[in-house]
């Protein structure tokens, strides 16, 4: 009986299908492709690192750090750092990180290169191994020279890939590799440098777990760190994890969009059945009878959405890797498994089920006496089992974002924050029924009036259409905002005063030269700092050795180990506030020092305003007392500080110095770099307006990923309006020819149609933008903690689209009736 | 007299499958202004479809229709619906309500089309006529069929129709309620003037109209004059 009805019913059924499909299309791609990356990154664990562990320090170590890894016997290691290196054959120069490699490391995985024998042969040759797409960039080609500091290599290759290094990392700083021999040479490795030495080891033998047990808290002692190939690639894991979870989210949404479509479109279904499950009933069919013919019609089509869904995110899960290549650290091998495809059929059954069961509920209820008379009053429900299914939908939904995100709190947040988008969506729906009921503007013209009545009518689609509508609008505005602010926040100030080009690392001896590069050149100086390396040596009275011993303590590790770049000067910047204390410009009479802190290192390092910290200056201690606390706009791509001396204490230190300029436009910035890498090798230039571009590429990309779930939940959107516009077809052609048979003309059909979509479409993309620049204010305020100036577009470009959009899918509709016979469809009514 | 409808040589076909098939074919027949016209037959004689025809809801494969002075053929599907609703009315056997709006807002209809703004005062006015006063603002589902039908009747009336065509007007009410129904349609004959053309399966109806066209398997058995008693 469940396959006859459906039967006859089978557009309007394949319409719920449809809903589904792409959720859970999306899920299961999604499932997919995480479960791969994380067999991948376990599979591959070695070659991600290229060894089996790996020592660090950002120092030469310490006598008693270089005994442990001597100890250990390396079998390769390698100085890195970032620094100018220059293109003799085109003048060009460019900010890279070095990477001065002895051994054969890596030992597992490769050295990707071209040709492939450079991997080998730049260690005997004496040659460099530069970014592929560098050379690209600058038309080098194997041959030409490249000038790091004083020492002038020839290319052996470009470098494709190296273990531990991804696309994300080389486009802000490429890779130079040189042999470590040639290191001294560049002369670049001076006081001040900021550079990371790593120890490779090849001992596939060794207990990794024992040995990092053993040993790390010994070199973090010594500020060494060290990495085992199996915790490198549980952090990757989580990372990815994270993203996973994110991605699985959005997918999430898109399916629950389907869900309320299938909803809404059994809603309307059984209320047209309800006749039919009274004869039913008259002629003998009980409850479960009844219901159990439709329930299995249900959970049907959930079936087969669910294997079709599941076909398509199998298909789907193929793109992931070239989506996500810029951001991983290795090639994706795919492979099918069983769970993420069960679990999209049984999603299919389920969903589709449990978000029917609320009107398939009605079918219970329906009297047989409907068959003599029809009152659509299904107000004897029970009560009861409404709220049963409902506490039902809510723990699924808990449960299955919590499966998605392992993460209980979050998986509630999650739900809260979906049931309430939800909540104010349909809510707002309901008000704007009764708005419109309550002030029905009775003088209208009678197409106008119609429309409005349209909105309020038995068997409307006011709310679902508001809430996929809105729900859709809401998505892809959210993501835009959001972009803009992440854009805004690292964008350049385009005045003459600020500064777009930082020198770094300039020796004390060099700071008149490269002023008076700067002055040659036209370019003024914005700032000159002078830089003061430091680390902590006791925190409050209490030694930093025996707080990293103390279990208990809450000051986060990095404060401990952290080599701080320190500056003195005697006033505020742009970028910071004081939130606590008071500014000192000079040092104190009585000889005490008063410093100022940003607010994120007192939150690390649990400290307050009169607490006393004693600094390790390069072998001298010295004792301070914080005065103040700054809010430091770190985003402002200015040399922002978290520790600031007063003057008159740290002149006399050894310091290196970091001056800015403006450099107005990009050939001027390009010439300045040029002679300052040809005259100072030591030199580190950053390009701000580089630096954005990188930045605004990888937003870009971020954003084309959070786009492309977006288009999940906008085209499941889509499919759901259509379902719903496609529901109440009937009775609304049904309608409209009995319009015309009155003597509606076609326009005003038309326009009665036209103006309740057009006001559905507008409402509902337009509160979906407004949620959007709620919520986007709020993550301005809260997150990100910008000040929020909206973007035109959604408004400009959404709101007409999207409405637009609603509107052809409405009047797509209706045209069955522009093109038939009043008399052929009165009759198939009759 | 003046001839308010003028059939000549109609024929419509419909495409069933493969085949062709016939349902009228060859018709003929003029209406009066102001009389009462009924056209009887068997299920399947296309009774309805020729009501379609003449009431230019649907198009003939050949033939001519003239209505109130207007021939058909030569409006497009806008002015056939200006035509219906300055000079025509019905009135269907499942009375073809809107469900969704009230007595008085589905008699306004023709009325509101034309963006009159009397449209409420006289719907109410009709509504009090049939006895419906007490009704006007419950939907049709809140009322019983002989109501529905009053309330259609209220409609068919409200723009003053030259023609009224009613199909099967009491073949889903009970006997004495539509009596009160065919009174109420021959009354507002009489008011108003309006030419009355029925279709029915009842032979007792039709014999109260002035002419009967018999119509059999798509053509005309007979068209003759009733003797008034």
């Amino acid at each position: 009986m469940a396959w006859r009805d459906a039967k006859a019913s089978r557009t309007r059924l394949l319409l719920f299908m449809a809903s589904i499909v792409l959720g859970i299309a999306a899920v299961v791609s999604i499932q997919l492709f995480s479960q791969n990356l994380t067999d991948n990154i376990k599979r591959q664990s070695k070659s991600l690192m290229g060894a089996d562990f790996i020592i660090d320090t950002d120092a030469l170590p310490t006598d008693r750090a270089q005994a442990i890894i001597d100890s250990l016997k390396p079998d390769a290691s390698e100085v890195n750092f970032v620094s100018m290196v220059a293109f003799p054959k085109n003048d060009g120069s460019k900010l890279v990180r070095v990477r001065g490699l002895k051994g054969d490391f890596p030992f597992y995985g490769k050295l990707e290169t071209q040709p492939i024998t450079a991997a080998t042969s730049y260690q005997t040759s004496g040659g460099a191994l530069v970014d592929a797409t560098l050379l690209l960039q600058y038309n080098l080609q194997v041959g030409d020279s490249v000038k790091i500091g004083e020492k002038s290599l020839p290319i052996s290759g470009a470098l494709n890939a190296i273990p531990g290094n991804n696309a994300f990392a080389s486009s802000v700083a490429p890779l130079v590799i040189i042999p470590y021999k040639f290191i001294d040479e560049t002369n670049l490795l001076q006081f001040g440098s900021r550079k990371e030495y790593q120890f490779f080891y090849n001992q596939p033998n060794v207990d990794l777990d024992n040995l990092a047990e053993r040993l790390q808290p010994l070199l973090e002692e010594e500020n060494a760190d060290l990495d085992t190939h199996t915790s490198t690639s549980q952090r990757l894991g989580r990372r990815y994890e994270n993203v996973g979870s994110y991605l699985n989210l959005t997918a999430f949404i898109a399916l629950l969009l389907g869900c309320i479509g299938i909803a809404s479109s059994v809603n309307i279904y059984i209320k047209e059945k309800i006749k039919a499950i009274a004869v039913l009933k008259c002629l003998g069919a009980s409850r479960k009878q009844s219901f159990l013919i439709f329930l299995i019609q249900i959970a049907g089509i959930g079936l087969l959405g669910g294997l079709i869904g599941t076909a398509i995110g199998v298909g789907l899960q193929e793109l992931f890797p070239i989506i996500l290549k810029e951001f991983l650290p290795f090639d994706v091998t795919i492979n099918i498994t069983a769970q993420p495809i069960l679990m999209g059929v049984l999603l299919g059954v389920i969903i589709s089920v449990l978000f029917a069961l609320l009107p398939l509920l009605r079918t219970w209820y329906v009297s047989p006496l409907e068959v003599l008379r029809f009152s659509g009053d299904t107000s004897k429900q029970s009560k009861k089992a409404q709220y049963i299914v409902i506490s039902v939908i809510i723990l699924f939904l808990y449960a299955f974002s919590y499966w998605l995100i392992k993460d209980a709190l979050f998986a509630l947040a999650f739900v809260g924050g979906v049931l309430l988008t939800f909540g104010i969506l349909a809510g707002i729906a309901i008000g704007t029924m009764k708005l419109v009921k309550a002030y029905f503007p009775k003088s209208a013209s009678f197409t106008t009036r119609q429309s409005l009545l349209n909105l309020f009518r038995p068997n409307n689609q006011t709310i679902v259409l508001m809430v996929s509508i809105g729900l859709g609008t809401f998505l892809i505005s959210t993501l835009y905002f959001t972009k803009d602010i992440l854009l805004d926040k690292t964008e350049l100030g385009e005045s003459a005063q600020s500064a777009n080009l930082i020198t770094l690392d300039i020796q004390p001896d060099q700071v008149t030269d490269v002023e008076n590069t700067f002055k040659a050149n036209n370019l003024p100086i914005v700032d000159n700092i002078p830089l003061v390396t430091m680390r902590m040596h006791s925190i409050k009275n209490e030694l930093v050795s025996d707080i990293r011993t103390d279990t208990t303590t809450q000051i986060r590790g990095w404060v401990l180990n952290h080599e701080f770049r320190t500056t003195y000067r005697g006033n505020l910047i742009d970028s910071e506030e004081i939130v606590k204390g008071e500014w000192v410009s000079d040092k104190n009479k009585n000889g005490s020092i008063e410093i100022s802190i940003s607010d994120n290192l007192a939150d690390d390092a649990k400290i307050t305003v009169g607490d006393a910290i004693i600094f390790n200056v390069q072998g001298v201690l010295m004792e301070t007392v914080v005065k103040s606390i700054r809010k430091v706009d770190w985003t402002n791509l200015q040399p922002n500080f978290t520790i600031v001396f007063p003057k008159g204490v740290l002149e006399n230190a050894p310091q290196f110095n970091v001056l800015t300029t403006n450099a107005p436009t990009e050939a001027s910035s390009a010439k300045l770099q040029q002679e300052l890498v040809r005259k100072f090798p030591n030199i580190s230039v950053i390009d701000l307006r580089q630096v954005y571009t990188v930045v605004e590429d990888i937003l870009n990309k971020v954003s084309w990923i959070i786009n492309f779930m977006a288009f999940f939940s906008i085209l499941t959107g889509i499919i759901v309006l259509i379902g719903s516009v496609r529901t109440s077809k009937y009775q609304r052609i049904r309608e409209s020819v009995l319009l015309r048979t009155l003597g509606a003309k076609n326009k005003q059909i038309l326009t009665i149609t036209a103006l309740e979509y057009l006001f559905l479409g507008i409402l509902g993309s337009l509160l979906g933008i407004l949620l959007a620049l709620i919520s986007s204010l709020l993550l301005a305020l809260f997150v990100f903690q910008e000040p929020f100036a909206p973007s035109f577009i959604p408004f400009l470009i959404f709101l007409p689209g999207i409405s637009i959009l609603v509107l052809a899918i409405g009047l797509s509709n209706i045209r069955e009736v522009l093109q038939k016979s009043p008399l052929e469809v009165l009759r198939k009514s009759g | 007299m003046t001839k308010i409808l003028k059939i000549s040589g109609l024929e419509k076909t419909y495409q069933s499958g493969s085949k062709q098939l016939t349902v009228l074919q060859n018709i003929s027949f003029d209406v009066e202004k102001g009389q009462t016209f009924a056209i009887v037959g068997p299920s399947g004689s296309g009774k309805t479809t020729l009501l379609g025809l003449c009431a230019g809801l649907d198009t003939p494969n050949l033939g001519a229709v003239e209505l109130c002075d207007y021939n058909l053929s030569t409006l497009n599907e806008d002015e056939r619906a200006q035509l219906r609703n300055e000079k025509v009315g019905f009135i269907f056997q499942d009375f073809q309500l809107l469900p969704t709006l009230t007595a008085l807002e589905n008699v306004s209809v023709p009325l509101e089309l034309q963006g009159n703004k009397n449209a409420e005062s006289r719907a109410k006015e009709l509504l009090e006529k049939v006895e419906l006063g007490d009704r006007i603002h419950h939907y049709p589902s809140q009322l019983s069929g002989g109501e529905q039908q009053r309330v259609a009747v209220a409609r068919a009336f409200l723009n003053n129709p030259s023609i009224l065509f009613a199909d099967e007007p009491t073949g889903n009410l009970d006997e004495e309620t539509g009596e009160k129904v065919i009174q109420l349609l021959f009354n507002l004959n009489e008011e108003a003037g309006t030419t009355l053309v029925i279709i029915t399966h009842d032979l007792d109806l039709a014999a109260r109209t002035q002419q009967i066209l018999r119509l059999k398997g798509g053509q005309i058995l007979t068209n003759e004059k009733t003797v008034q008693v």
